[in-house]
């Protein structure tokens, strides 16, 4: 289905979406700049509470800025790439959807493609650096298991996040006044996962997990590369929900697909 | 072959109304009403009605972009929802209100990426814009972003982007919305010239009549979503059409004639216009007892034009109930 070629026309489609961005420069590096400072900021805060206290819900600051490492990583690549969907709403309201349904292509890669937004990649910069500072600074025994896991938590933490991306800019095809919680599931779940949701109360910790499954994104594959307790203990969970963020990856994604699909089915156009 | 088939196709809109300070009501519109309706290949069919007729929204079930209520549709045996992607290689569209260029590009750039999202081999390509570029001279702007152009020029630009891909089948959604006389002209030879050249079937939707006369071979009118003529410009006109305008012009200026079976519909100076139904009188007849009430200088017989047989159609003067479509005698 997506094929060399596929691939191919979507760069097409996002180097004219850059191209055109770069016609305002100006306003380009501010935004990449300004996307920088203000993700920066929200580590910052964690840098500050750590120097009030030696742990957060039993967490050395080197393993929460793990977590926030990872967790900014998997979101800021799922950002850079499917963040566009959030303008499915403007779309709908300004007629302009119609034309991605024209062409032969996905109309959910032509959306996410075509709204495509450099600037989105501040963060993965600036997440980036403060896991490869929290990689060096965990005091784990490095297993070959443990190596792999952190590869495949950004993955299937990145896809988690795409497919909640994809399914909360759906709503717009019931009611395009709703985006406002889109922006609340992607980005407010983007910053509850930065912290071991063990400091979280019980309902929203089963939110987490078994709703909007942002738990496995990071806490629970963080818990085996930190080598800490199994989650088994806490949650009254098996110690496989560490290593099961691909299968809950697919899930999420079947799911999502299932809301797009049902919901395209509904769009109905603007009058005029 | 039908290229494009409608079978009984309805479309209905939920919309929410007011009732009361916070309570809202929902009400459905049904914009297309039971329309059947089947184009065969090459033909260039007329589509056309008042405004909020359904026409819009007949073109987009048949794009695919949103799905029938109930029906059957099949655009070249395809079902335009279900199969959108495989169907978009073989079909063009240009919404004459809104553009599918690319805003902040340039013409020549929107074609090329066009290329690629169509996967049109490079030599058909070049072979198609340069053939373009001569038959709606887009040359001047091919280097301009489609934000500056003006309406005319990027209609030219929506047309040619619809056609690059050498589609089958081409809807056009008001494509001469806003132009001036000659563009509108130039932009009919093109049709003509795509719909005989490359035997494109083409379904066109207009408020211009003229549009409708110069390159339709056939015509359906639709009103609140139903079907309420189909056949050639012609028959339309004799089927809606059974009036004539008698034009006199009298030696002197006098008040309104009074002819049996005839009425005056205008009057300047010396010269008036008298209608009258054919199939209560004669033009002969009108004639007679107008010269024998006035000294005649000239007369003139006027057909009645597109334009007036599809006021009446719109306002309801003719009888146009729908089920007047399945009556042999008036067809
Ligand atoms: N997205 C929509 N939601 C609700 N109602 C709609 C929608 N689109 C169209 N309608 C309604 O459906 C009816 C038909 O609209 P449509 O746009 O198909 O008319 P049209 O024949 O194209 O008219 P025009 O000549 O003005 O373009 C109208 O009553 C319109 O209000
Ligand atoms: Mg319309």
């Amino acid at each position: 289905m997506v094929d060399v070629g596929t691939i191919a026309v979507y760069r097409r489609l996002i180097g004219a979406r850059v191209r055109s961005d770069f016609g305002f420069r100006a306003s380009f590096a501010f935004r990449l700049v300004s996307a920088c400072v203000i993700t920066g900021l929200d580590f910052a805060v964690i840098a500050v509470v750590f120097t009030k206290i030696g742990r957060l819900g039993g967490w050395r600051f080197s393993e929460v800025a793990y977590l926030y490492g990872a967790c900014g990583v998997a979101f800021s690549v799922a950002e850079t790439w499917i963040g566009g969907v959030d303008y499915l709403a403007v779309r709908i309201k300004q007629g302009t959807f119609d034309r991605v349904l024209v062409r032969p292509m996905s109309a959910l890669g032509q959306l996410a493609t075509e709204e495509f937004a450099l600037r989105r990649i501040g963060k993965l910069f600036q997440a980036g650096a403060v896991l490869v500072a929290a990689l060096v600074a965990i005091p784990v025994q490095w297993t070959t298991g443990r190596i792999l896991m952190v590869p495949v938590t950004i993955a299937a933490g990145a896809v988690i996040y795409g497919a909640v991306w994809v399914a909360t800019a759906a709503i717009s095809f019931w009611t395009v006044d709703a985006n406002e919680l889109g922006n609340a599931l992607t980005y407010g779940g983007n910053y509850l996962t930065q912290y071991p949701i063990t400091i979280y109360s019980a309902w929203l910790r089963r939110l987490l997990a078994f709703v909007v499954p942002m738990a496995f994104v990071g806490y629970f594959p963080s818990l085996y590369v930190l080598g800490r307790t199994a989650p088994s203990e806490r949650f009254g969970l098996p110690s496989v929900v560490m290593f099961s963020s691909p299968v809950v990856a697919a899930a999420a994604c079947a799911v999502a697909s299932a809301i797009w699909r049902v919901g395209l089915r509904r769009y109905r156009s603007t009058g005029s | 072959m039908a290229q494009i088939e409608l079978v009984d196709v309805v479309k209905e809109y939920s919309v929410w109304h007011r009732a009361g300070r916070v309570r809202r009501q929902r009400k459905l519109v049904r914009a297309v009403d039971r329309i059947s309706l089947s184009v065969a290949e090459g033909e260039l069919c007329g589509y056309i009605g008042p405004n909020g007729a359904g026409k819009s929204t007949t073109v987009k079930m048949l794009t695919g972009i949103i799905v029938p209520t109930s029906g059957r549709i099949r655009v070249a045996g395809k079902d335009p929802q279900r199969q959108r992607i495989e169907l978009a290689r073989r079909i063009g569209v240009v919404f004459g209100q809104r553009t599918q260029l690319w805003w902040d590009l340039p013409l020549a750039d929107s074609f090329d990426l066009l290329r690629h999202v169509y996967r049109v081999p490079h030599d058909r390509h070049r072979a198609n814009v340069n053939a373009f570029i001569d038959l709606l001279d887009l040359g001047p702007f091919m280097q301009t972003p489609v934000r500056q152009l003006s309406l005319g020029q990027r209609m030219r630009g929506d047309l040619t982007a619809a056609l690059l891909h050498d589609p089958e089948i081409l809807y056009l959604d008001e494509p001469t919305i806003g132009l001036d006389v000659v563009s509108k002209a130039r932009v009919r030879e093109f049709l003509a010239s795509v719909n005989r050249d490359r035997g494109v079937t083409v379904l066109l939707t207009t408020h211009d009549l003229t549009d409708v006369e110069r390159l339709c071979t056939r015509l359906v009118v639709i009103d609140h979503g139903r079907l309420i003529h189909d056949g050639t410009v012609a028959e339309i006109k004799s089927r809606f059409g059974d009036h004539r305008t008698v034009v006199v012009d009298l030696e002197e200026a006098g008040p309104p004639l009074e002819v049996a079976g005839a009425e005056v519909v205008g009057v300047d100076g010396p010269r008036q216009w008298l209608r009258f139904d054919r199939q209560a009188t004669t033009a002969a007849a009108v004639v007679a007892a107008v010269a024998e009430q006035a000294a005649l200088r000239d007369i003139a017989i006027e057909e009645p034009d597109i334009e007036d047989v599809v006021r009446r159609i719109y306002s309801g003067d003719a009888a146009s109930t729908p089920d007047l479509r399945d009556d042999p005698s008036r067809a």
